[in-house]
């Protein structure tokens, strides 16, 4: 195996102020009194982390039983950058809420319509308010806060009939659906009835999109299953974004959108 | 003094505006009840607890009454009725409820009355408690340092508070729990899971109160306790704080409609029993305008903060509270990247300084225009308090600069806390400095931001309130009249209609 330039090249270290000086700064609380003790653990985790040699550049005593640091140190690791793959992220960019709505504005020319429930009898409506209030979740704004975005968020206990009902009448573009109660699987059997109910209600529909509404669920325990086995398009466990959500739908109804 | 050289024509116009936009909404909330408004009246009256599934008793024997008679003349007269033969709440949700009449129904409404004036008499015992603490530890010099926790767990809440007091807070607020708002129940006892935040609860609540109390002896300064009568049991919850000393309280005439989908109806009416309750209690309630300018632009929307603390001073002055329990909110959300984007800011906090002399103001610090640099963050919160002493701010929400990355560490508080104490050590008495040029900037900026809000009053007092939340007016979000949660929970009041807490607490302080 041959060594080229290029490929040394790609070793890198940090940078403070030249080359290959490898600085980096990194702050952390010890929930320890402030002390020369202290320093020391501090010193020693700043080690463990790499760090040699650090020093501690500032400590505080936060109350009689905790200590903050903020500690520079040069950084032993070295990163093999031409080894680095990019990550595949997910299959859709996150976009800002202006872009969204430009790309409603711009393609689909009118609002785009979104139906939300929890449906059967869960009636945990957590994560479908988080994703459609305006309130939103984790920082970001739900999407009745998308000017493009026309929201009707039915609550909790909905039949799934009425779903389909509401999705016909206010021509969805999409149903999001959230099940959180998953006592006898009834998240999974909750979905699917939903999904074949859809099914038969647009018995001419290609996929979701196509001739019927793109479904949409969500929930913290669909992690052993996939789209297809539900029926549905897509899924979202815990912790999604209304943003993430935006982004996905306009990645799905409006594939030939690109903020570019 | 002003040192906007605002013009008092104006002011008092901005004022008789909005008392006419109130008007209609004040009458209606007199004329009708909430499911929630009667079950306020039965923990007034000391209904605690709940069944086996954790539904409370309250709920329970409110949907039982409800079911059998409706809740046209009040929860009062049935329950209280009823309570001849049944005592035990378990025994009372299986009784055959009825309205009585006549001599029954004054023995009823006699009975249900000295129940509740027991539960408002705790209320005034714990807001005496609170004056006589307040003399005995100290009542910190404004403006007041609010410090929030929020972990879901109120026994860890617990030691985060005291050190959050210990840091220097001289308000704790405890998040609730996302979505607690859209329970149409309070939740019963002490807490360990929620979702970034802790529900509250009066076994919460209480449990919090007497840790702080705790930490006020050893620090020798009152802390004041925060939680959120807001949602579809506000009511329930302004009446729990009151029963529990609870010190202040978000309580919004228009956040819930706008930002929780809540019916607007259902908001109002809930609002003005929630008023009556924080007056009773010596609550200082805290609006939540700077919510506005999360989603509008804080330059372009300025008016409508404005224009919603002249609604909600409205509104809380109807229901009993004093300037000295109005909380009003507002927020440092300019975008920083605008030219004169201080300016801007210190004319609209001076403007509500001005227009609300006697109000204990509540700013809140930068959460939009924060990003994942913490060190620009830090920055612009240090703008923040500078701004909040120049203005003469009342309760400065300290702000983090790891805002929108994750609930405060320990060490952000802390980095916070340094922030504002050099700010205030630096700036001093910096306001007495501070004079706007007459006919500059600030000035100019300040009179057109109010003169905007009489416009939007002037629609709104002839549109009607409903109608402009209905158009988008407050927060862009749109709010029909007849949609949103918690609309099947408003009831019309009929004729015979008794609620003695309403009665108590419109007779005297």
């Amino acid at each position: 195996m041959t060594i080229s330039v290029d490929t040394i090249k790609q070793i890198i270290r940090p940078y403070g102020d030249t080359t290959g000086d490898a600085m980096v700064q990194v702050s952390f609380t010890l929930p320890v009194p402030q002390g020369p003790r202290a320093e020391s653990a501090a010193l020693q985790l700043a080690g463990k982390m790499g760090l040699e040699p650090a020093s501690v550049v500032h400590t505080k005593a936060m109350g009689p039983d905790f200590t903050f640091f903020i500690v520079y140190g040069k950084v032993t690791h070295l990163i093999d950058y031409a080894g680095i793959v990019v990550p595949e992220g997910r299959e859709y960019e996150l976009l800002t809420p202006q872009q969204v709505n430009l790309a409603i504005r711009s393609v689909l020319g009118r609002k785009l319509v979104v139906v939300g429930a929890c449906i059967g009898t869960d009636a945990h409506t957590v994560g479908i308010d988080a994703i459609l209030n305006v309130k939103g979740f984790a920082g970001e704004k739900g999407l009745e806060y998308y000017r493009e975005i026309e929201v009707h968020n039915l609550g909790a206990q909905v039949e799934v009939d009425e779903l389909v009902a509401h999705a016909k009448d206010a021509n969805a573009d999409a149903v999001l659906v959230s099940q959180v109660v998953t006592q006898k699987s009834a998240h999974i059997h909750n979905t699917k009835q939903m999904a074949g109910a859809f099914t038969d209600a647009y018995p001419t529909s290609l996929t979701g999109g196509l001739g019927r509404p793109l479904l949409v669920v969500g929930g913290p325990r669909f992690d052993t299953v996939s789209p297809s086995d539900l029926g549905v398009d897509r899924i979202f466990g815990k912790g999604t974004t209304p943003g993430e959500v935006a982004s996905y739908l306009v990645a799905a109804l409006i594939p030939t959108w690109s903020p570019a | 003094m002003s040192k906007l050289g605002l013009d008092q024509e104006v002011v008092a116009k901005a004022r008789r505006l909005a008392a006419r936009a109130a008007e209609p909404i004040i009458e209606m909330a007199r004329t009708h009840t909430t499911v929630s408004v009667e079950r306020a009246v039965l923990r007034l009256a000391g209904v605690t607890g709940a069944d086996a599934d954790g539904t409370p008793w309250v709920n329970r024997i409110v949907d039982a009454v409800r079911a059998q008679v409706g809740l046209e003349r009040g929860i009062a007269l049935p329950v209280f009725h009823a309570l001849r033969e049944h005592q035990d709440p378990r025994e009372l949700v299986r009784a055959r409820f009825e309205v009585p009449a006549g001599a029954q129904a004054v023995r009823a409404g006699k009975r249900a009355r000295e129940a509740v004036a027991r539960g408002i008499a705790r209320i005034d015992a714990n807001r005496a408690d609170r004056d006589r603490l307040l003399g005995k530890h100290g009542n910190p010099d404004m403006p007041w340092i609010y410090l929030i926790v929020a972990t879901g767990d109120i026994y860890e809440d617990i030691p985060q508070a005291q050190a959050a007091a210990r840091e220097g807070a001289d308000v704790i607020a405890v998040i609730r729990s996302t979505g607690q708002s859209l329970l149409d129940f309070v939740p019963e006892g002490a807490t360990r899971q929620g979702y970034a935040g802790t529900y509250a609860t009066q076994e919460n609540f209480r449990l919090m109160r007497a840790a702080l109390d705790e930490v006020s002896g050893e620090l020798g300064r009152y802390v004041r306790l925060t939680n959120y009568a807001s949602g579809l049991c506000m009511p329930e919850i302004a009446t729990l704080a009151g029963l529990e000393r609870l010190d202040m309280m978000l309580n919004d005439c228009m956040y819930g409609i706008i930002f929780r989908d809540i019916n607007p109806k259902r908001t109002f009416i809930d609002q003005r029993f929630s008023r009556q309750i924080h007056a009773r209690a010596g609550i200082v309630i805290n609006t939540g305008e700077d919510n506005y300018l999360t989603t509008a632009d804080a330059v372009d929307a300025a008016h409508t903060v404005i224009a919603s603390q002249l609604l909600n001073e409205r509104f809380g002055h109807e229901a009993g509270l004093s300037d000295a329990q109005l909380g009003l909110g507002h927020a440092f959300e300019i975008n920083p990247d605008l030219p004169d984007s201080f300016r801007l800011e210190l004319a609209h906090a001076q403007l509500v300084r001005e227009l609300f002399p006697d109000a204990p103001l509540k700013y809140m610090p930068p959460t939009k225009h924060m990003t994942g640099n913490i060190f620009a963050g830090y920055l612009l919160d240090a703008f923040f308090n500078l701004a909040g002493v120049l203005t003469g701010q009342s309760i400065i929400l300290i702000g983090m600069m790891t805002e929108g990355i994750h609930t405060p560490w320990l060490s952000d508080r802390d980095l916070a806390l340094e922030n504002v104490r050099y700010v205030r050590r630096a700036a001093g008495a910096l306001a007495e400095d501070f004079h706007p040029a007459p006919g500059g900037f600030t000035v100019e900026r300040a009179r057109q931001v109010l003169s905007e809000t009489v416009d939007l009053l002037g629609r709104v007092a002839d549109d009607g309130l409903l109608t402009a939340i209905a158009d988008g007016t407050f927060g862009v979000t749109r709010r029909p009249a007849d949609r949103g949660k918690g609309l099947d929970g408003v009831i019309e009041q009929a004729d015979g209609y008794y609620n003695p807490a309403t009665e108590i607490l419109e007779e005297r302080p």
